[in-house]
């Protein structure tokens, strides 16, 4: 056996160690160098052995050693062979380690490779998810082209998967993909167009991963998940989170106006903005009409918020970004907290940290301010970060503040980091320049340094006085003198050059110790450094133009000298001044401009702030940590002027019913519950749902007060009772004890709670909202169709419309110790059902709390009053330990308040259960104009007309918290009023169709009169009984 | 995402190298070592460096960098909180992250790896659930295995992976059933050279270890939860009850997790006798051969107070639902200096 049949194992490459190998052999000491290769190969030998035995433990030993050489980066590759044969091997820790290795070296081993396909394309179809995900993973890493075809196959099966894992494991193989193969992308856009409109949350991150990295542009895949990508956005693991709120951000950008106000505008992004006349025609358009922010936008940035206490401090600053790019000036401030909390942590995310916040307090001190302590420099900060935090300091520096920090300052020049020490005299100056109160105070500070015993410290000072002097030229003689003086004692180059640069151009100044500066210097001239020759040379050239007398001796020995520098620079610059200053034949035109050209006035330089240009990069980016655009950026565009058509987030009804309980809600509910059922306290039930508000918000004339009233609500975000509310829905699970009846009671004295404080808040009751009428048509048109066949002249008007409002609250069916375990909740989605249009539609959602399956749960024996119909859902064969679904059903309740009764039942038990509609369930909301709903109530007078007189105060009679009270007792639809006093709802009943008209008319003084016209006079005076105490509370 | 990562120790050796998408070079190192080069210490290393292709994003711990290499546009802070969570989670896995302990256990290393990151992005960070799919290395484990031939590789998607609560995994069981709480506050204070106090924060902790069977569902009350006001939780607590009720409530992971962390701005010293002011001595000697310290040190001050949160914060009580048998509870506080520093 000779030595160049076998490969080498190191990683100097396979090819050129045989080739020394066999030069060794051949050349010198033969059995020295096979000797030292022979080990090597002996040792693969002993490996290939070790995967061809029979045992595993001698494989699994094999492996392990082969992993640890890939670990080193040691080469393995000649062991290929003999690995992907174990690529089916029983023992999961060895084929795991296989994986391990395959990936590694497919590519390079490419015909080998796929000898292992058909072991991952039967993996693909195992039961065990857990084992088609890793072999999905391992397929679509092995980066071979010829398999492609096979990757995108088993990744369109995988997004198909029931396991939510392997669902995500397919997100990420689309990455892979497209990296391999990008012309695959649009193949691979569908995928991610299903994977987006997946619920699960341990999706959600992996998808919008993948959706920036193909297909970032495709914002208009967005449209229909941006709600639901909000409400997941606390659940998705934290890794998501981060990616997802950086995706919201852009988009954002582009669908929603700039909630900046105009002046902030101006002073920010005036110049990005407005910048033709037409757009300047807009903009005071725009003025007249007050700005109401999308629903949508506010939904963002709510949701968000709760993520800013997050352990993570990507999530942190992800959150602190979008506020800062997205949210209305005033309500950013509440991410400095947050930020500086971050502080606290590592070196790394101290850095990055600290550059954001540098970046904000350009733009806005105001910020920071408050936090000023913090930035404070310890001196046992890395210098990085004593750099960072300095900045800081200089950038929140006010009239107000600034003798604190000039106190701070002075014990960081004596730092012992000189470097820092350096930079906080830089910091000095600018803030000498910044604050003109404080100019000569830091003037005399620095010029005390001037004679402090360490050199640099005087050096840094020499440098920021020469810049504080260029700028305010006058009456600093005595400073100059004294620098000159410097000129004895101080060696570091940039510090002489300044102080002699500072004598010349102020050489009129000091005319009797200029020349002799220029004295000293001409003896010292070969012994400077470059930088202070030049210096000299300027030097002598000025004062030659200005005291010719004294200095043209002077001037035109140096000028010799410099002639014979060693340094090209130096002797240019002597030949070019010497033409220019010293008259003779051959000096052309120019030399009479020597003076204008030498002593013309200079600009004083601008101390700024590095980080002033940073802004153009969005805040927490590579490219902002770099200050250069880093490959693969995405901008973020600039606020459109108007706002594209925000239908586009609407969600049609049916997919929104499946929608909106998808499995993190639901999940919620099974957590909150389990909590509270355990726990005494009566909680309280604040109820003003987050998704309702973003369904409701653009949909008709007075859902958008509804959506108004939301925002009323939030400006004041701070506000931990409006916050509380805005969450409510993870607490819906706490319900569980009410009856149905209290429930609805309970629900409409909270929020009237609400209402008031609202109140209190804000008195924005503005019910101008045209712009997004136009939309309910649309909506209703679709969803109208189902009318009843039956009776009345009322049909001609009843045109159902959207929900105005959906309560989350739920209600419980079974209690999970009554149900052994198995809990069920139900909700009324106030959707039109999609069983038969004589049906209320409910969604119960079942949740396992045991820890073994349940089967089967189905619904038994119905006990139903007569008349009543009921549509089951299809019986579910399992639920997971911990798992929860979501089933929809239908009852027809033939407009009565009676209870349906039934059983709910698993595999071995039947639990009874029932629901007893609360009335305001049994309505569909209607839209119709305010003459045919006075037509109509004309028509239902005497005994279809019940009324009473409601007392309250009157700040429970704004528009917007009565409709508010209303929309949440009952599903009806607001109707347009001509009058402030009198606001009207219609609605109609499932069963039979017939008409609901609610009027509130408001009166003197503190009352107001309820007016309920229907024909179903029953329903009508259960309602007026629910309505009047609720209006009434305060 | 994150390409590669590379661990080096101080003296420059790359030790370990891991590829999650195309072998990138280990050449591209160099850019890192001349930065590190540059910065002479190694806390001044930038941890980001641009190089000509890639970006490298480093943290530096246990005197080893681990450098990640990424090409695209990623936020920085996505990156290095992750290397910090790789750090931990070997620290969880190892008792402790070292060079040699990394290339002890290289295998295991190269199994958490792989299932922490799939093409670059997370995919399990949380150590109960890395816990289920690799299991730690024990000198028990280790015996049992050579002899029945069974595997450190868990076969079965852990349970947390999918569930709602993805930190805590399922069927734990103990026989004495514990759950402490330490409350750590450090003092963060710089005391200028007249002895008057420029900038006092608290940082405040709450760590845990519980170890309790099944899946209890806590809540933990404080006496003066108002002192609260900055905070940062594990994922574990319900944020909702915290707005509003002020208490903290959740099902808490398996054994020891970091509950809460807290910041507060003002520390309220009480009230001192002006006559007899507390006062400090101490002295400095200085090691033969130490060249000249600064005219105007900085010292830094360690302390230590058991028995007491400074900022005063007490919890009230821990209770335990969903679960019947009665856990021992054990509360411990700690008052100790953070980056206190006095100047002269």
């Amino acid at each position: 056996m000779s030595s160049n049949s076998f490969p080498y194992n190191e990683q100097s490459g396979g090819g050129e160690a045989t080739e020394l190998g066999q030069e060794a052999t051949s050349t010198i000491s033969p059995s020295g160098a096979f000797g030292l290769f022979s080990s090597d190969l002996k040792k693969n030998e002993d490996l290939k052995q070790m995967l061809e035995s029979n045992k595993d433990s001698a494989k699994l030993d094999a492996m392990k050693r082969i992993v640890g050489m890939i670990a080193k980066g040691k080469n393995a590759s000649e062991l290929f062979p003999a690995v992907v044969k174990n690529v089916a091997s029983k023992n999961i820790e060895i084929k795991k380690l296989v994986y391990v290795y395959l990936v590694r070296y497919a590519e390079e081993q490419q015909d080998l490779a796929l000898l292992s396909i058909s072991t991952f394309q039967r993996a693909l179809k195992d039961p065990n998810q857990l084992i088609r995900a890793s072999a999905l993973r391992v397929l679509s890493s092995i980066r071979v082209p010829i398999i492609v075809p096979i990757m995108m196959l088993a990744i369109k099966e995988a997004s198909a998967d029931l396991s939510p894992y392997v669902r995500k494991n397919a997100a990420h193989a689309i990455q892979k993909l497209y990296s391999l193969d990008p012309e695959q992308k649009e193949m691979l856009i569908e995928v991610i167009e299903k994977l987006l409109k997946d619920k699960s949350t341990l999706v959600a991150g992996s998808v919008v991963m993948a959706f920036e990295e193909v297909c970032p542009d495709r914002i208009d895949l967005i449209h229909k998940n941006y709600r639901k990508l909000c409400n997941l956005l606390v659940d998705v693991e934290e890794w998501g989170q981060v990616v997802i709120i950086h995706m919201l951000t852009r988009y954002a950008r582009t669908q929603f106006v700039s909630p900046w106000k105009e002046g902030d505008e101006l002073e920010d992004n005036g110049k990005n903005f407005y910048e033709s006349d037409d757009d300047q025609k807009e903009k005071t358009d725009k003025k007249k009409k007050p700005y109401t922010m999308d629903p949508d936008h506010r939904l963002l940035i709510r949701n968000t918020k709760p993520l800013l206490q997050s352990r993570n401090a990507a999530v942190v600053m992800a959150v602190a970004q979008l506020y800062w790019h997205i949210s209305p000036k005033s309500e950013a401030g509440i991410i400095s907290k947050s930020l500086v909390r971050l502080l606290r942590s590592n070196r790394e995310v101290q850095y990055i940290v600290l550059q954001n916040i540098a970046t904000m307090s350009i733009q806005r001190k105001g910020m920071f301010e408050p936090y000023l302590k913090s930035f404070y420099v310890r001196s046992t900060d890395p210098t990085m970060i004593k750099t960072l935090k300095l900045e800081i300091l200089t950038n929140l520096a006010n009239e107000a503040n600034i003798s604190t920090l000039l106190r701070e300052f002075q014990t960081y020049v004596k730092s012992q980091d000189k470097q820092f020490a350096a930079a906080t005299i830089q910091t000095i100056g600018r803030c000498a320049t910044n604050i003109l109160e404080v100019t000569d105070t830091c003037l005399n500070g620095l010029v005390c340094l001037l004679s402090n015993r360490d050199e640099i410290v005087v050096a840094e000072s020499v440098v920021v006085i020469k810049k504080l002097l260029q700028m305010q030229p006058a009456q600093h003689g005595e400073i100059i003198k004294h620098m000159a003086k410097l000129l004895d004692s101080i060696t570091v180059p940039v510090a002489r050059a300044s102080i002699l640069w500072l004598i010349g151009e102020n050489c009129e100044r000091v005319p009797k110790i200029a020349p002799d500066v220029l004295r000293k210097m001409a003896k010292s001239f070969t012994s400077e450094d470059d930088l202070v020759k030049l210096q000299i040379l300027n030097l002598g050239a000025k004062l030659y133009l200005t005291n010719s007398k004294q200095t043209k001796l002077l001037t035109q020995y140096i000028l010799n000298l410099g002639k014979y520098d060693q340094n090209y620079d130096i002797r240019d610059r002597t030949r070019f001044i010497r033409q220019l200053i010293v008259p003779n034949v051959k000096s052309g035109a120019l030399s009479k401009y020597a003076k204008k050209i030498f002593l013309a006035q200079k600009p004083a330089p601008l101390l700024e702030s590095p980080f002033k240009d940073r802004d153009h990069f969005q805040l927490g980016t590579l490219s902002h940590t770099l200050n250069i655009k880093a490959t693969g950026y995405l901008e973020l565009s600039n606020w459109p002027e108007v706002a594209p058509d925000p239908s586009v987030r609407n969600v049609e009804v049916i997919e929104l019913a499946k929608e909106w309980t998808p499995a993190g809600k639901a999940k919620q509910e099974n957590s909150a519950k389990k909590f509270y059922s355990e726990s005494e306290e009566e909680e309280d039930s604040s109820d003003s749902s987050s998704d309702s508000e973003s369904e409701s918000g653009s949909e008709s004339g007075e859902q958008g007060e509804s959506g108004e009233e939301g925002d009323s609500n939030e400006d004041s975000s701070e506000d931990s009772s409006s916050e509380q509310d805005s969450e409510s829905g993870r607490e819906s699970g706490l319900e569980n004890k009410r009856t149905a009846k209290r429930n609805s009671k309970a629900k409409g004295k909270s929020d009237s709670e609400d209402g008031e404080k609202e109140n209190e808040k804000s008195k924005t009751s503005d019910s101008s909202n045209d712009e997004s009428s136009s939309i309910e048509d649309s909506s209703s048109d679709s969803e109208s169709e189902s009318e009843p066949e039956s009776e009345s002249e009322s049909r001609r008007v009843t045109k159902v419309s959207t929900p105005a409002f959906v309560p989350t609250k739920t209600h419980v069916l079974l209690h999970r110790m009554s149900g052994k375990g198995l809990a069920a909740h139900y909700f009324f989605p106030r959707q039109p059902c999609i069983f038969g249009d004589k049906m209320v539609s409910i969604q119960i959602t079942l949740n396992n709390t045991t820890d073994r399956k349940i089967e089967n749960i189905h619904i038994g024996e119905k006990k139903l009053p007569i008349g009543m119909k009921m549509h089951v859902f299809n019986p579910i064969d399992s639920l997971e330990p911990e798992g929860s679904i979501t089933v929809s059903m239908g009852i027809d309740f033939c407009d009565s308040t009676q209870t349906a009764s039934f059983q709910l039942c698993t595999k071995d038990d039947c639990f009874n259960v029932n629901i007893q509609p609360p009335v305001g369930e049994l309505l569909l909301p209607v839209a119709m104009s305010e003459k045919d709903f006075k037509k109509e109530q004309g028509v239902l007078t005497g005994m279809n007309e019940t009324s009473a007189v409601i007392i309250a105060a009157p700040q429970n009679f704004t528009p917007s918290v009565i409709f508010q009270k209303v929309v949440n007792v009952a599903n009806v639809g607001a109707v347009p009023s001509g009058q402030d006093n009198i606001h009207r709802f219609a609605a109609k009943t499932v069963h039979s169709g017939s008409l609901m008209l609610v009027t509130v008319e408001l009166k003197e003084g503190s009352t107001a009169q309820l007016i309920i016209n229907t024909e179903k006079t029953v329903i009508g005076s259960v309602l007026l009984r629910e309505l009047k105490p609720v209006l009434s509370q305060g | 995402m994150i390409h590669s990562l590379f661990l080096i120790n101080s003296s420059g050796d790359i030790f370990l190298e891991k590829h999650w998408k195309s072998v990138v070079s280990r050449s591209v190192c160099d850019y890192f070592f001349e930065a590190q080069e540059r910065a002479t210490e190694a806390e001044n290393v930038p941890p980001v460096i641009p190089t000509p292709h890639h970006y490298l994003l480093s943290v530096y711990r246990h005197k080893i960098f681990f450098v990640a290499v990424i090409q695209t546009e990623v936020p920085p802070l996505f990156v290095i909180e992750f290397l910090h969570r790789v750090v931990d989670t070997f620290q969880d896995y190892f008792g402790v992250c070292s060079e040699p302990v990394i290339k002890d256990n290289v295998v295991v290393v190269y199994e958490v790896l792989e299932e922490m990151l799939d093409n670059g992005f997370p995919l399990a960070t949380e150590s109960n659930i890395l816990k289920e799919l690799i299991k730690p290395p024990t000198i028990l484990r280790t015996v049992v295995n050579t002899i029945t031939g069974s595997t450190n590789v868990g076969d079965q998607l852990p349970t947390g992976q999918l569930s709602v609560v993805p930190w805590r995994r399922t069927g734990v069981k103990y026989t004495n059933n514990e759950a402490y709480f330490d409350v750590i506050e450090e003092i963060d204070a710089i005391i200028d050279k007249s002895g008057s106090t420029i900038t006092a924060e608290i940082q405040g902790v709450i760590d845990a270890c519980v170890k309790l069977t099944g899946m209890p569902d806590l809540t933990l009350s404080f006496m003066n939860p108002r002192l609260l006001d900055d905070v940062s939780f594990h994922p574990c607590v319900r944020f909702k009850r915290w707005e509003s009720e002020r208490i903290l409530s959740f099902i808490p992971p398996d054994g020891n997790f970091r509950l809460l962390s807290y910041h507060m701005l003002s520390w309220d010293v009480g009230k001192i006798n002006p006559q007899k002011l507390p006062s400090l001595k101490g002295t400095m000697s200085l090691q033969a051969g130490a060249s000249k310290p600064d005219e105007n040190p900085t010292i830094n001050l360690q302390f230590k107070i058991q028995q007491l949160a400074i900022s005063g914060l007490k919890v009230n009580r821990l209770d335990m639902y969903g679960e019947k048998y009665k856990p021992f509870k054990g509360i411990k506080y700690m008052t100790k200096a953070g980056k206190f520093q006095v100047r002269t």
